[in-house]
């Protein structure tokens, strides 16, 4: 296929993905040796979700050139959406279960009451605000995970693109737009409980029996195997006329809309897909947090999604997936106090205070001196080099790839 | 109030009974109310105080001046009180009130402070008014005057009236007669004397008068009023038993109708299941089954059957509720008895109610400006690096941080509070003009033109910097003291008022509009600045240097934020995270502005500023709203603008 | 591509390093582990490191005491950045990675119901020093900080009884202990007879600066001549801001009364006081109480931070309380068994730093007295009001739906029991 061909990293990614897939289970505690903890398992499965989502920032980033700073606020509304239904049908059934031993049998207002208490309660409320209606169907809070930040991203994509807003004020206006949300988020009237945000989310209504190594390693697979569907759809569109469209975009947005494309009708196409993506893998990463709450959505977030992929190489798929997982595992371990204190005599580096500046400073290397970030060390592998264009960007445009960055 | 007829109908008394004798000493009294006084508690201290006030005793007046000031001891071994002053080693000299003489040295071991609560000490503050109203002291009969506008009483009138004679301060007799007028509206017993106090303080926003008068509406919903009752408003000549009018709920109107016996009880869910519950008899009530009982017909159903057997009262529908209301004699009365005080005290008040409205609305405007003139300092300098240079600084809000901590360090070494800001403003400047070169040198020459490079660069150094300042001056919020002569508020009236600060804000920022003017305008530096971004291949051929007009104008844009960081500081906090408050808020003060354009970035400071504080104004309890509500129009404002309130045009546009 | 392998394969093997490390220490008892998580980096750093501090030198004096059951205790001490969801992957790498005893921390309500479901899922054991907004029992939590009705309760009574509050500004900030203690004390003030059109409630973001509107709004509530009194719940540096302003408006504690039940030592340590004389702040422990206890706990602190300047606060006192009531419990069970520890714990005593003795409730908080303090000049605090200890109360008894619910693990084993209905309403807790 000419996906495989435009892409030779997608056989090596695929292999990759299983044998890790596989090495993972095989020792879980769940299903094989026990040597990796439940909650380094947790710690795994929800970067595999940060992976996905770093790939939607390439896209739209790297391909597209669009640098947006709000792609975690769709992250975040996947994981609100499926976080309803997964609050509302675990109260229903504590509810149901303490109501069993009512006097009477409960009538449907006193069911929707009880569990209204049981949910908002925790923020001084027991109505059932409008957003929760569609609460109780699995199915339409599923369709709601796709619909809710899809319908976002369109709505305000159209927007943008249409009054051709672009480059850092696009950036700008997108991290407004992600601070706006976190903000409204953050009022309790907002109904979604406010700063406490939904929690309890690792407990699975109906499988109070099984352990969470069970669940745990479910939400592995379920998270590597969407890597793997996001992955060979973002190959998909890169490889293809449509990837070579998104790229010209990237490169010089006035000349491919000379050549008769809708520039707008193609960003604004990415845009919405990758909210899409970014909110699958939000749905995905947030039963595994146990907890979302509107500081996930902060406009920090978003931004640290630029530098996974930066980091780890952009425009090119595997570039952002390594980003992300090599930037969250490292940074797990250095918080985690696992890493070694460096005593230089004088004073004692302590990496939880330290870590942070480390971090930015590599962010300031990185975008200095290694454009290609983590992925340009492949290029070194397969010899692969950069053409010398005297160091001309690719295009005019601010999103354009610099020339070190550019693939052959 | 009760707490207050009690104690001035006690005052009468103990007035009343002769003066004992001449051979009763103060301590006396204080041993006499010894408990009172130990527990020190406002629901209990009234006779204590009243006691020492009426005792008639020359010391009782340093009696309770002492004890407010919390300079009254208690000698554990005997309990008897004195006041002290601190002596050597956590010792303290007692002093006998009655002579005045030191008694002696104490550990503080053997003794017990007294420490009347604030509440006490306003009832201290009152029994002091009849020694202090004459007292030579201008500070002390201003004091009696404060206590009399804080918790009047009726016995203070006849004392304050014969004090105003005597006068001699101009001020504050005027004060004495304004204070009279407002004991007068509340105590007077006279009506046509309280209607003409009334009507003096028409037009008038003052918080005491409205203090004053806004308690002589207060009403409340009686049924069936009597006939010389001062009736408001008759309630059911004006509702349909729906809609109730304005300060009556609904349940209260009901209870009142149930006091009377006019409604019976209304079965609600609660009941209504709770009856079902109680005459359930081998699982079935009302004839229907136990487990049928999950729906509300269902209940309604069975409860009644209860109601056809007698057991449980009837089931009232919310129609004949409002029914019944609305056809009720209900009248809203005031409290106030006689009516010319109320119609005087509705005029006076609807005239000072739209005084009041107009001075709040100047006040907003003010507190609008304020804000607006923050954002704009804050903003001003990324109006230079992010505007006139085009480069995106994420790392500003962390030079606006660097700036406040510079102020912090400067306070630790310079003690003089006036001499460090005068010292830490110049120093900010300095200590972030060097970061923003050393920045510009290291990293952003570099991505000239690669704005989103330069994006994620700087936000890393963002945030070592934040971490590094962390690690530096720990997490705690560290102060930063304005100097004394910023203290307080420059009021105009009650309603109308900023702080001093706030002003200093201001005027800060107005010279550094001015100061960028000139720059720009003046200067060499300027010209070259405004060359350069331009065009710099056409500049760097007439001779100028960009690299070096880029780092001073990245240097200087700098150097502001740093200034900025001082006055925020002195505002607000100093953390860490200081910078982060306001990032976001700069850049969209910049780009709602439009780019490249100093006045439009002080357009987009007012808008956002005095837009926010209209939000909150709307929406009073819930200041997050008002910051979201902004954030969003400001989206939906760049689609219509997106270059901002002032766009540039031509060639100065660049793109 | 050889370089991902690599990559994974170093990191899995450091993985097995780690675990295996851990199984190893599972299978000898000693040393007891004792887990400190505390954020110390990120928002709440600003709060959470000097508890962190305080675990380590009462781990530390207790060593020097010899241990507990012969056993060294070692504090395991990570780090959940102020992020919530870390705090629940972070317990339960502290129950499973590191096989913790029991666990101290926490500050936030947020990251404790983060943390619930975890605890309560691996049993472990948390000691919760913070004061909060009740409304929970947790079988696996014990509440060593106040409850509304050890904390805001008795200041809003000091409020209208002492004080003659008629008119009050509720201000917090937008999160849920305030909400939930302004819905309270809403609830509360109604039964004693104040209208609802006398209560005033404001919500600000975290780290508010903008003062100057709502101080207008307060000073405007006196306009009928109700004397006004502020109860804040404003959180951390916000109350910076707050109380600038407050002193710039020239607002003396005698006009309006400002109650702050999040403003301890250490928020006054960023602020000069001299214009905030006389405002209060209602705490179950305050560093200037006169006590050999306190003054021996103070001077602990010092020597174990190194400087003489540092503050004590109302969460290390609930810290000292729970850790010392744990070591005592741990004692007398012969065990760090959680399920035989907590029986220790219902009735575990031990002397407060201010004064009298705290015991564990079965509902698994704190009987303790309430203090109430003036600010002074030297930005500590004047204990003018002390009441009786007043046991914790896990479910408000001012709000409809919670009156009905009681919390007694001993003798009901359920920390939600409905009496009206005579049932547990639920095992586990509400997240």
């Amino acid at each position: 296929m000419d996906m495989f061909k435009k892409n030779p990293s997608l056989p090596v990614f695929i292999a990759v993905l299983v044998i890790f897939t596989l090495a993972v289970t095989f020792l879980s505690e769940a299903y094989g040796a026990g040597a990796i903890s439940t909650s380094f398992v947790k710690t795994l499965g929800k970067t595999l979700c940060l992976a996905l989502v770093a790939i939607a920032m390439d896209l739209v980033w790297g391909y597209t050139g669009i640098l947006s700073l709000g792609h975690f606020a769709f992250f975040g509304l996947g994981g609100y959406m499926i976080g309803m239904w997964l609050m509302y049908a675990r109260t229903k059934i504590i509810v149901l279960e303490s109501l069993a031993n009512a006097p009477l049998p409960p009538t449907a207002s006193e069911i929707s009451d009880a569990i209204g208490t049981q949910i908002f309660g925790v923020v001084g409320s027991s109505e059932f605000p409008l957003v929760w209606y569609f609460a109780h169907s699995f199915w339409a809070q599923i369709a709601l995970v796709v619909l809710v930040p899809g319908l976002l991203a369109l709505v305000f994509g159209w927007l943008a693109f249409r009054s051709r807003v672009t480059g850092v004020y696009l950036s700008i206006l997108t991290q407004a737009m992600t601070l706006a949300l976190s903000l409204y988020l953050f009022q309790n009237d907002s109904g979604l409980r406010g700063n406490n945000g939904l929690s309890g989310l690792q407990n699975l209504p109906g499988v109070d029996g099984i352990s969470q190594d069970y669940i745990s390693i479910w939400f592995f697979w379920a998270s590597a195997f969407a890597l793997l569907l996001t992955y060979l759809i973002a190959a998909f569109i890169v490889s293809g006329k449509f990837g070579s469209v998104i790229r010209g975009i990237r490169d010089d947005e006035a000349r491919v809309r000379f050549l008769g494309y809708s520039v707008e009708g193609f960003k604004l196409f990415v845009f919405t897909l990758t909210a899409v993506i970014a909110a699958i893998g939000g749905a995905l990463y947030y039963p595994q947090a146990g907890i979302i709450n509107p500081a996930e959505i902060a406009p920090i977030a978003s931004i640290y999604l630029a530098v996974w992929v930066a980091i780890g190489g952009r425009g090119r798929i595997y570039g952002a997936v390594i980003g992300a997982a090599f930037v969250s595992l490292v940074s797990t371990w250095f918080t985690g106090g696992q890493a070694p204190d460096v005593n230089l005599g004088f004073y004692t580096i302590k990496w939880v205070d330290w870590w942070l500046v480390l971090l930015g400073l590599s962010f300031v290397l990185v975008t200095l001196f290694a454009p290609k970030g983590i992925g340009g060390l492949f290029d070194l592998i397969s010899g692969r080099l950069s053409p010398n264009r005297h160091g001309v960007p690719l295009g005019p445009d601010k999103g354009s790839l610099r020339e070190e960055e550019a693939e052959k | 109030m009760i707490g207050r007829l009690f104690s001035a109908c006690l005052m009468l008394l103990t007035c009343a009974l002769p003066v004992q004798a001449q051979e009763r000493t103060i301590q006396d009294v204080l041993q006499e109310h010894r408990v009172e006084i130990e527990t020190s508690s406002r629901k209990t201290i009234a006779p204590a105080i009243d006691a020492i006030a009426s005792s008639g005793l020359p010391a009782a007046q340093t009696v309770l001046e002492k004890w407010q000031n919390k300079d009254m001891w208690q000698r554990k071994a005997d309990g008897l009180f004195f006041y002290a002053t601190p002596a050597d080693g956590g010792t303290y000299t007692l002093f006998d009130f009655d002579s005045g003489e030191t008694v002696g040295v104490f550990e503080k071991g053997d003794l017990d402070q007294l420490k009347p609560n604030s509440g006490i000490r306003a009832m201290i503050g009152a029994a002091l008014v009849q020694f202090q109203l004459n007292d030579p002291d201008p500070v002390r009969r201003r004091e009696a005057l404060l206590a009399i506008q804080r918790d009047g009483e009726a016995s203070h009138l006849a004392p304050l009236r014969a004090a105003i004679e005597t006068e001699t301060d101009p001020e504050i007799k005027q004060l004495k007669e304004v204070t009279e007028r407002l004991l007068t509206i509340s105590f007077d017993k006279d009506d046509a004397a309280r209607v003409e106090a009334i009507e003096s303080f028409r037009g008038s926003i003052t918080l005491d008068a409205r203090a004053a008068l806004n308690p002589l509406l207060s009403t409340s919903l009686a049924y069936a009023p009597p006939e010389d009752a001062n009736i408001a408003e008759h309630v059911h000549s004006r509702f349909d038993g729906r809609h109730m009018p304005e300060g009556v709920t609904r349940s209260e109107a009901v209870a009142l109708l149930q006091k009377h016996g006019v409604l019976g009880a209304i079965p609600d869910e609660q009941s209504i299941h709770d009856a079902l519950v109680a005459h359930m008899v081998n699982d079935q009530v009302g004839g229907i089954q136990r487990q049928d009982l999950g729906s509300p017909d269902a209940r309604y159903k069975a409860y009644d059957a209860l109601v056809a057997e007698g057991l449980v009262p009837a089931r009232i529908s919310e129609y004949d509720v409002s029914e019944t209301l609305a056809y009720s004699p209900l009248a809203l009365v005031y409290d106030e008895r006689s009516k010319a005080v109320t119609d005087a005290a509705k005029v006076t008040l609807s005239s000072i109610s739209r005084a009041v409205a107009f001075n709040q609305f100047l006040d907003l405007s003010l507190d609008g400006l304020s804000l607006a003139s923050i954002y704009f300092l804050a903003a001003i300098g990324l109006a230079i690096t992010f505007g006139v240079m085009g480069v995106i600084n994420m790392a500003h809000g962390e030079f606006i941080m660097m700036g406040a901590y510079t102020g912090y360090v400067v306070q630790q070494i310079v003690p003089d509070y006036t001499v460090s800001i005068l010292l830490a403003i110049p120093l900010a400047f300095a200590v972030t003009f060097a970061a923003g070169v050393a920045m510009e040198r290291l990293i952003i020459r570099w991505l000239y033109n690669r704005p989103l490079e330069t994006l994620l660069a700087t936000f890393g150094v963002s945030i070592a910097l934040q971490q590094i300042a962390k690690n530096i001056f720990g997490t705690q919020a560290r102060p930063l003291t304005s100097p004394g002569w910023l203290d307080g508020a420059l009021t105009f009236n009650d309603v109308v008022s900023i702080s001093y600060i706030r002003i200093a804000i201001f005027v800060l920022a107005l010279i550094f509009l001015g100061v960028f003017l000139f720059i720009m305008k003046k200067t060499r530096l300027g010209l070259e600045t405004r060359a350069v971004t331009q065009n710099p291949r056409m500049a760097a051929s007439m001779g100028i240097n960009p690299d070096k007009v880029n780092m001073l104008t990245f240097g200087l844009g700098s150097g502001i934020a740093g200034v900025a960081g001082v006055a925020i500081g002195l505002y607000a906090k100093v953390t860490s995270e200081l910078g982060q408050d306001y990032i976001v808020q700069s850049f969209m003060t910049v780009v709602v502005g439009g780019v490249g354009n100093i006045w439009g970035t002080l357009l987009g400071a007012g808008l956002i500023g005095f837009l926010q504080k209209g939000i909150e104004w709307f929406n009073p309890s819930n200041t997050l709203a008002a910051q979201t509500y902004m954030i969003i129009f400001i989206i939906i404002f760049i689609q219509f603008r997106p270059k901002g309130i002032i766009a540039l045009k031509g060639r100065a546009a660049g793109d | 591509m050889d370089v991902t392998i690599q990559l994974k394969a170093t990191l899995a093997s450091a993985l097995f390093a780690s675990t295996a490390l851990a199984s190893s220490a599972f299978a000898a008892d000693c040393p007891i582990k004792v887990g400190v998580l505390h954020s110390l980096s990120g928002t709440m750093a600003i709060s959470e490191t000097t508890l962190k501090d305080t675990m380590l030198m009462l781990v530390d004096a207790q060593n020097e005491k010899g241990g507990v059951l012969g056993c060294e205790l070692e504090a395991v001490v990570v780090d959940p950045a102020s992020d919530w969801p870390l705090f629940a992957e972070k317990a339960r790498e502290l129950l499973t990675v590191h096989d913790v005893d029991v666990i101290f921390g926490n500050w936030t309500s947020v990251s404790r119901k983060s943390v619930l479901p975890v605890i309560e899922e691996l049993n472990g054991l948390l000691f919760y020093p913070v004061q909060y907004e009740g409304e929970e029992s947790s079988k696996n939590v014990f509440y060593t900080g106040a409850a509304p009705n050890q904390q805001a309760i008795p200041a809003t009574d000091y409020f209208l009884d002492e004080l003659g509050v008629e008119k009050f500004a509720l201000l917090g900030t937008d999160y849920v202990y305030p909400r939930t203690t302004n819905n309270i004390l809403e609830s509360y003030l109604k039964s004693k007879g104040i209208a609802e059109e006398d209560i005033f409630v404001n919500y600000t973001p975290f780290g508010h600066s903008d003062w100057s509107k709502i101080v207008a709004d307060v000073v405007a509530l006196g306009a009928d001549g109700k004397k006004v009194g502020v109860i804040s719940t404003i959180n951390g540096d916000a109350n910076i801001g707050f109380y600038k302003e407050l002193a710039a408006a020239g607002i003396s504690a005698d006009d309006i009364p400002v109650v702050a039940f999040s403003v301890g030592e250490e928020e006054l340590s960023g602020l000069d006081t001299t214009n905030l004389v006389g405002h209060l702040a209602a705490w179950n422990y305050f560093m200037s109480a006169d006590t050999p206890e306190n003054a021996a706990f103070i001077e602990q602190w010092h020597a174990f931070i190194g400087d003489e300047a540092r503050v004590t606060n109302d969460p290390m006192e609930a810290h000292y309380i729970g850790f010392n009531m744990w070591v005592n419990a741990v004692t007398e069970a012969e065990t760090t068994d959680v399920d035989a520890v907590r029986e220790h714990m219902w009735g575990q005593e031990f002397p407060n730093l201010t004064g009298g003795t705290a015991v564990m409730g079965v509902n698994h908080h704190l009987s303790k007295p309430v203090l109430i303090g003036e600010i002074q000049e030297d930005g500590q605090f004047d204990i003018i009001s002390e009441t009786d200890p007043v046991p914790g109360d896990a479910w408000t008894d001012y709000l409809p739906e919670s009156a009905v619910l009681k919390s007694d693990w001993k003798d009901l084993g359920c920390g939600m029991y409905n009496t009206e209905t005579e049932t547990c309403v639920q095992i586990k807790s509400n997240y």
